[in-house]
């Protein structure tokens, strides 16, 4: 099946769910393309094709614009052209504008938040978790193609492909749409491991009770080696950034270890770490949805049980 | 300024969600609740159209019910509803209800389009998208700070590394999260107000829209459950066990 993934540059590289689309792709399609939004240098169209890439179409977006709209028009003039049949997007800000302004254009459904991808003959058949991941549906295309799926995060495992490509590079112009201006960045600054990457992920919810209290849980990570993350509630109440947003709106982490300190386990929280290998719950509402999916829980009270984890964990290091 | 508020009625998250084990749809009680992710958008638009005397108009797709949740943002200050209730919306995908607010925002007019940035019982995350691409302008995404300067809108789009600073004049479509403002709880007042501000109900052929169906349910299974966990009350000692399944676990 002909397969596109499309993947956006930001801060310089190409997002990281890219890969993990790629990996899928080539299961798919034996030369999938990448419609790649962003500058693309030639290290990056090398890396794309050792994941398998065959062919790279580069937009490069516009100074000074919020490139959405204008990528849409221009992935819908391609679509014309070149009649891919799956197009694969991230769950990624940038990739939700593009696909849902692709799918207005093209007057093609699009089906978001998909786990898994399976073509049976002609038909695209797309897996999605609800209900926090206690239930699965599958669904399939009543539209002609390119049939438009939205994945979430670590749905695929990255990986190089056994040979890689040197892929063909084809710049596609930018086609013409209405467009906002984009007038500043803003980069907020990180320290420790990334979170979707972090073996341990250490989170907190509201049972915190302040943004002050944070300091625990970003010891007890400091401690393990690990991210802090945290829910909706606390990153909508300005206790702490998004990009450290766990769930269905922020990231979706499988670490090896997650510990939820006072977080009941909202649905939508549910999705982003309900496939960590080890959880960990502290909280003192023996009720609270967490401990359906814990493998430890505690009903207890994070202000103490995390100081004496903290300073058990501290006299072992010392 | 003339704002219009994609506003939806869900069932309430704090009882479990069921679907229809014929259809597969979400079964929808008489009682829905406004989505709380649409009382940030409500907000905001009262905040921007009442400097400019503008109106704030909310435009809801799905089975009207006793409207509960619509009286809701009404109550909160919005002037008016329009909402499109019809049978063979049921199931609608996002491309589907997409085009219904289309048609009626367009019917409304507007200058700028406010909705959450995904429904909390659906949240396919991609209808206010498809809403400014058949609109035809632009979408400022993902808002997590938002102002009107000089007829212009400008907005904090919320990314993975921060935010970007992104701007455009009406007509826009704008996606707001939770954190772009604190929205006010309704007054005795305006409880009052709402119950006699006008609700008008429509549907697909007032609208001359016809549905098509774009994707089908083929099967709804439950999924593999994780093993039971163990659980332990705190007596003071808890930490000892976490520390042991660290230890088992080889992260320490």
């Amino acid at each position: 099946m002909r397969t596109w993934v499309f993947i956006e540059e930001s801060l310089g590289r190409p997002e990281a769910i890219g890969f993990e689309l790629l990996a899928k792709a080539r299961t798919l399609d034996t030369d999938p393309a990448v419609v790649y939004l962003g500058g693309g240098s030639d290290e990056i169209i090398a890396e794309l094709g050792a994941h398998g890439a065959a062919t790279v179409y580069r937009i490069v977006p516009p100074e000074g614009q919020l490139p959405t709209g204008r990528a849409a028009a221009t992935l819908a003039s391609m679509a014309g052209t070149y009649e891919p049949e799956l197009l694969l997007f991230g769950l990624t800000p940038t990739d939700r504008d593009v696909a849902g302004f692709l799918s207005a254009q093209l007057g093609l459904p699009v089906i978001s938040n998909a786990v898994d991808v399976v073509v049976e003959g002609e038909d695209v058949h797309v897996i999605n978790e609800i209900f926090g991941g206690t239930e699965i549906v599958e669904s399939t295309f009543r539209a002609a193609p390119p049939h438009i799926v939205i994945v979430r995060p670590k749905s695929f495992t990255a990986e190089p492909a056994p040979e890689a490509k040197t892929p063909t590079v084809v710049d596609v112009p930018l086609e013409e749409a209405a467009a906002a201006a984009l007038t500043g960045r803003h980069v907020e600054e990180h320290e420790g491991p990334k979170l979707e990457d972090a073996a341990v992920v250490v989170a907190a919810g509201r049972g915190l009770g302040s943004a002050d209290q944070l300091q625990l849980v970003e010891r007890l990570a400091e401690l393990l080696g690990g991210a802090v993350g945290a829910t909706r509630a606390i990153v909508d109440a300005g206790w702490i950034p998004y990009a450290l947003q766990v769930g269905q709106t922020g990231k979706t982490v499988k670490p090896d270890v997650y510990i939820a300190a006072g977080l009941s386990g909202a649905m939508q929280h549910l999705v982003g770490m309900k496939d960590s290998k080890l959880i960990i719950a502290i909280n003192k509402d023996e009720e609270a949805p967490i401990f359906g999916i814990a493998d430890l829980g505690v009903v207890g009270d994070v202000h103490k049980v995390l100081p004496q984890l903290i300073e058990a964990l501290e006299s072992r290091q010392a | 300024m003339n704002v219009v508020v994609c506003a939806k009625q869900i069932p309430d998250p704090a009882s479990p969600y069921h679907l229809d084990p014929e259809t597969h749809f979400l079964e929808r009680p008489a009682d829905q609740i406004l989505d709380d992710t649409d009382r940030y958008g409500v907000e905001m638009a009262l905040q921007i159209a009442g400097p400019t005397e503008g109106t704030v108009t909310l435009v809801s797709m799905g089975p009207a019910g006793n409207l509960q949740g619509i009286r809701q943002a009404l109550a909160m200050g919005a002037d008016k509803a329009v909402v499109v209730d019809d049978p063979v919306l049921r199931g609608a995908d996002a491309l589907t209800t997409a085009r219904v607010l289309a048609a009626a925002i367009r019917r409304e007019g507007f200058d700028v389009v406010i909705a959450g940035t995904e429904s909390t019982d659906g949240y396919t995350g991609v209808v206010p998208q498809q809403l400014a691409g058949l609109l035809g302008v632009p979408a400022l995404t993902y808002a997590n700070h938002l102002e009107v300067d000089g007829g212009v809108v400008r907005v904090h789009r919320q990314t993975a590394y921060g935010h970007d600073i992104v701007e455009a004049a009406p007509p826009v479509v704008v996606t707001v999260t939770a954190g772009v403002v604190e929205p006010r709880y309704p007054t005795f007042k305006g409880i009052m107000a709402a119950k006699s501000k006008p609700i008008e109900q429509l549907t697909t052929a007032d609208l001359g829209v016809t549905p098509e169906v774009n994707q089908e349910i083929l099967d709804v299974r439950p999924a593999p459950t994780r093993a039971a966990g163990e659980i332990i009350e705190d007596d003071g000692e808890a930490f000892r066990r976490i520390i042991e399944v660290l230890e088992q676990a080889k992260v320490i």
